[in-house]
C-alpha cells in the first residue's frame, strides 16, 4: 500500500497534487519516467508522470487533473489513504545534456510533468526560457517551481486575466524569433498544444521534445496499447517513451487513438458521479 | 455343439467424459467450460489405467509426474495421496490438468491409445487439484531443512512457479518478482477464464506462499531493480519473464480504435476483468463483428472471448489451411463449436477505418492457395492474384505470436541474447552466459506451452539446486 502523506488541491479543485509514500520508485525515478496507478482491486491502471520525488523521505509527487472515472476516485483518497499499486519508475528518463539555451513550453498539468526536466536542465547549466500557460488565472500550476528552475518565465493565459492574454504558442515563438542560439524546445501538454508548438519550432529548426501521455495498460511494453508512430515506426510510449522527437510525432493518429473509449469512459464517471452525489462513494459517507 | 469356456473378459470400460456447459450457453458466459470429474467418474476413469510396468506415459511428461501412481492412488480412492505423490513432481497440477497439450504428450503415448481413447491423465490430474483445493484438509508436502540459501525468481509465471515449487521443497528461501499487480503471468493475464478460472492459478500460488514463497507484486526487474542488484541479495537469479512483446501484422491501418494486439485484448478482458466493465473500471470495446488473426490456442482464445462480449460475428483469420492451425485440436473443436466461423488460407492487407471517428470498419484480405513446402515443412501458402476481398469487422485482434521484451535484458550487462533478442541458455541446465543466473520458459525458446515452460524451470531448478549445494 502506498500512503499519501500530502495533498492539495490546484486549479480550484480541477488539479490534484498528491505526495506519496514510495521509498524504492523515490530512490530511483528520474525525470520523465512515470508510474502506474491503482485505486483499488476494480481499478484501472492510470499511468502519471512524476512531477517531483523526494529520495530522502521516500516520497514522490504526483500531480493530476480529474477527467474521469478513475482520476475522480483519485480526488476522493485524503491524507493517510492509499493506493493500491504504484508501479514504477517506468519509461525513458529524459536525455539531460547541456546545449546553452533551451526553452521549456507547458500548458496545464502538462506543467507539472515539464517542472522536473526544466529543472534538470538549469541545473546542467543551460539558460532556460520557460513558457507556461492556462486557461485562466485560477487555474494555472506551479508558477513558483518553475521560477526556482528557470532563468525567464513567461505567462499565458487563454482569457488574459494573467500575464499574455493568448495561447503560449504565442510566446515560443516571439521567444525563438528573439533568440536564434535557443538549441533545444521541451513542451508538454494537451496533444492540441504539443502539436501547435511543434509546428513553430519545426519552422525554426529547433529540437523538440515532447512527453507523449497515450493510453496504456501494462506500462511495460507487453499490449502494444499505447503504440504512436514517431517517424514512421511503431513506437511504444511505455518503453521508448513517453518522450519522443516532437517534430516526427504522428499528432493526427494520436488525437483519433486516445478518443478509443470516450463513450465507455462517460458511461463510467457518470455512474460514478450518480454515486457520488447520493452519497453512496467513500468521500461522502 | 460345445462352446470353449473363456475366462470371463473384463469389460472395457469406456474414456470417461468429462461434463461440460452446452456450446449456445457457454458462449456467452465467462465460467469455465467443462465441470470436472465427479469422484466416482474419476475412479472409474483410473480403473482404466493398466499400470505399465514400463510407462511410455512418462516419457511424455516435461515435469516428470509418476503418472501410473498417482493414477492408481485414485482408483484407491486415496485422492489426498494422490495429489501428495502430484506436489512432488509439479506445484501447479490444477493448471497442467486444464491447459497442458496432453494428446501430444502423455495420453499421446499412453498404450490404451493404440486401439482405445487414451486414459484421460489430464482429466484425472485436475481432479486431484480440484478434489484437494474444494475438500482436501489443510496439507502440505515435507520441506527439506533450512539451507540459508537466498533465491530471486522473476517473473511469476509457469516457469517461475516451477523454479519457485522445487526449490521452496528443497529448503531453499525463495522471492519471486512480479511486474503486474497479480502472480501468474501468462495464466493470469493471458489464458482466458473459461478456459481457466483466475481463482485456481491464485490458489495454485498461495499454495506455494503457504510453503513459504514470498511474492512481491508490482515490482518491474529491470526497472524498479536490476539483475544486478539483485544479485548483491541473492544467491542466485531466475528468468522467467516470458515473451511479452507484442507482434502486429505491420499492415496499413493497425492504428484505428478497435485494432488490439491479444496481449492487450486479453490483459483487458482477464486481468483487468475488462468483461465486467463497468463494475471494473478497465473499458474494453465489444465488437459486434470481431476478426482474430492468427491459427494458435491464444488466437483461439481471443475469438472465444469476443463471443462471450457480445460478438455476432467471431472470425479466424489464417493464412494456411486447417490441417496447419497450430492451436490444440481441443480448441479448435471448442471455437468451432462455439460458433467461431473460419476464414482459412486468408491474408490481410490492410485495416479499414473512419478517419473522423477513428473507428475500424473493416479489413481487405487476399485468398490464398497452398504450394510447395517450406522450411517448416508445412506447404507454404501462396497469393491467388485478383483474389482482394473486404471482411466488415469493428474489432480485431492480431495474435501472430510475440517477441522477446527486452524490458529486463537491455538493463543486463553479461548476459548474451540471439538475434531475436531471446535469452540464451543452456538447454539442459538454464544457465545463461552470467554467473548466478539461470532463464527458462519462453523468454529462451519464444512463444511455447504452458508446461514445457515448466519443464524447462525443472531443469533450470535442478542445476540452481545442484549450484547451492555444491557450488556447481
Amino acid at each position: 500500500m502506498f500512503e499519501i502523506v500530502e495533498r492539495q488541491e490546484m486549479a480550484q479543485g480541477t488539479i490534484i497534487s498528491n505526495w506519496v509514500k514510495a521509498p524504492k520508485i523515490a530512490a530511483k525515478a528520474k525525470p520523465g519516467q512515470f508510474v502506474i496507478l491503482r485505486a483499488n482491486e476494480k481499478g484501472e491502471r492510470i499511468p502519471l508522470t512524476m512531477a517531483d520525488t523526494d529520495p530522502a523521505k521516500g516520497l514522490i509527487n504526483l500531480i493530476y487533473m480529474v477527467v474521469g472515472k478513475s482520476t475522480a476516485l483519485f480526488k476522493t483518497l485524503q491524507v493517510g489513504d492509499s493506493y493500491l499499486d504504484v508501479i514504477g519508475p517506468l519509461g525513458q528518463p529524459t536525455h539531460l545534456e547541456k546545449v546553452g539555451k533551451v526553452i521549456c513550453v507547458g500548458g496545464g498539468t502538462g506543467i507539472a510533468v515539464l517542472y522536473p526536466i526544466t529543472r534538470g536542465l538549469k541545473q546542467m547549466g543551460n539558460y532556460v526560457y520557460s513558457v507556461i500557460g492556462a486557461r485562466s488565472k485560477d487555474l494555472l500550476i506551479l508558477e513558483d517551481k518553475m521560477r526556482t528552475a528557470s532563468d525567464e518565465v513567461m505567462i499565458c493565459t487563454d482569457d488574459g486575466t494573467y500575464g499574455h492574454h493568448g495561447f503560449v504558442t504565442d510566446k515560443l515563438k516571439e521567444t525563438l524569433e528573439k533568440h536564434k542560439d535557443i538549441g533545444l524546445a521541451v513542451c508538454i501538454g494537451p496533444v492540441p498544444m504539443m502539436k501547435a508548438c511543434c509546428k513553430i519550432t519545426k519552422d525554426y529548426g529547433v529540437k523538440t521534445l515532447v512527453s507523449l501521455n497515450p493510453i496504456m495498460v501494462d506500462g511495460t511494453g507487453m499490449c502494444g496499447c499505447c503504440r504512436v508512430t514517431v517517424g514512421g515506426k511503431m513506437q511504444f510510449a511505455c518503453v521508448d517513451g513517453p518522450e519522443f522527437d516532437g517534430l516526427q510525432v504522428d499528432w493526427d493518429e494520436l488525437t483519433l487513438r486516445l478518443r478509443s473509449y470516450l463513450e465507455l469512459e462517460k458511461v463510467s464517471y457518470d455512474q460514478f458521479k450518480e454515486a457520488h452525489g447520493a452519497g453512496k462513494c467513500k468521500c461522502c459517507s | 455343439m460345445t462352446e470353449e469356456v473363456k475366462a470371463p473378459k473384463k469389460e472395457k470400460i469406456p474414456r470417461q467424459k468429462m461434463p461440460e456447459q452446452p456450446p449456445d450457453v457457454r458462449a456467452r458466459n465467462f465460467q469455465e467450460v467443462p465441470y470436472g470429474l465427479t469422484p466416482e467418474l474419476a475412479m472409474k476413469e483410473a480403473e482404466r489405467c493398466i499400470q505399465c510396468k514400463d510407462p511410455r506415459c512418462l516419457q511424455g511428461c516435461p515435469v516428470e509426474i509418476d503418472i501410473p501412481g498417482f493414477i492408481r492412488l485414485i482408483k484407491e480412492g486415496d485422492f489426498e495421496g494422490s495429489i501428495r505423490l502430484l506436489w512432488e513432481k509439479n506445484a501447479l497440477p490444477a493448471v497442467c490438468g486444464r491447459v497442458c497439450p496432453q494428446e501430444v504428450q502423455c495420453e499421446g503415448l499412453c498404450i490404451i491409445g493404440k486401439k482405445d481413447e487414451p486414459v484421460a491423465i489430464g482429466n484425472l490430474e485436475r481432479f486431484a487439484a480440484d478434489h484437494q483445493r474444494m475438500h482436501g484438509k489443510d496439507i502440505l508436502p515435507p520441506k527439506a531443512e533450512p539451507t540459508g540459501k537466498q533465491v530471486a525468481v522473476v517473473g511469476t509465471g509457469p516457469a517461475g512457479l516451477t523454479v519457485a515449487g522445487d526449490l521452496i521443497l528443497k529448503g531453499h528461501e525463495v522471492t519471486m518478482f512480479e511486474a503486474l499487480h497479480a502472480p501468474g503471468g501468462v495464466l493470469v493475464y493471458g489464458i482466458p477464464e473459461f478456459r481457466l478460472p483466475k481463482e485456481i492459478v491464485f490458489s495454485e500460488c498461495n499454495y506455494l506462499e503457504r510453503l513459504g514463497v514470498k511474492i512481491e507484486l508490482s515490482s518491474v526487474i529491470g526497472r524498479s531493480e536490476t539483475v544486478d542488484e539483485l544479485l548483491a541479495r541473492f544467491d542466485v537469479v531466475f528468468l522467467g519473464v516470458g515473451a511479452g512483446l507484442p507482434v502486429f501484422l505491420k499492415v496499413p491501418g493497425e492504428h484505428y480504435i478497435g485494432v488490439y494486439s491479444a496481449n492487450e485484448y486479453l490483459t483487458r478482458s482477464n486481468l483487468m476483468k475488462a468483461y465486467d466493465f463497468p463494475n471494473y473500471d478497465t473499458p474494453i470495446v465489444r465488437g459486434k463483428k470481431v476478426a482474430t488473426f492468427g491459427g494458435g490456442n491464444v488466437a483461439m482464445d481471443s475469438a472465444r472471448t469476443a463471443l462471450r462480449l457480445g460478438a455476432e460475428k467471431s472470425y479466424i483469420i489464417y493464412r494456411r489451411s486447417h490441417a496447419e492451425l497450430p492451436a490444440r485440436t481441443a480448441e479448435v473443436h471448442h471455437a468451432e463449436e462455439e460458433g467461431v466461423e473460419f476464414l482459412l488460407l486468408t491474408n490481410p492487407l490492410r485495416f479499414l477505418g473512419d478517419d473522423k471517428t477513428g473507428m475500424l470498419t473493416g479489413v481487405e484480405c487476399l485468398r490464398q492457395e497452398l504450394g510447395e513446402p517450406d522450411a517448416s515443412g508445412r506447404r507454404r501458402p501462396v497469393p491467388i492474384p485478383g483474389s482482394e476481398f473486404m471482411v466488415e469487422i469493428d474489432t480485431a485482434v492480431i495474435s501472430i505470436g510475440s517477441g522477446a521484451n527486452p524490458l529486463l535484458t537491455k538493463s543486463t550487462p553479461g548476459l548474451s541474447l540471439n538475434k531475436w533478442g531471446y535469452i540464451v541458455a543452456d538447454p539442459k541446465t538454464g544457465k545463461t552466459m552470467k554467473p548466478r543466473v539461470w532463464a527458462g520458459g519462453d523468454i529462451v525458446t519464444g512463444s511455447a506451452t504452458v508446461i514445457l515452460a515448466m519443464g524447462a524451470g525443472r531443469l533450470a531448478s535442478n542445476s540452481m539446486h545442484d549450484f547451492l549445494t555444491f557450488g556447481w
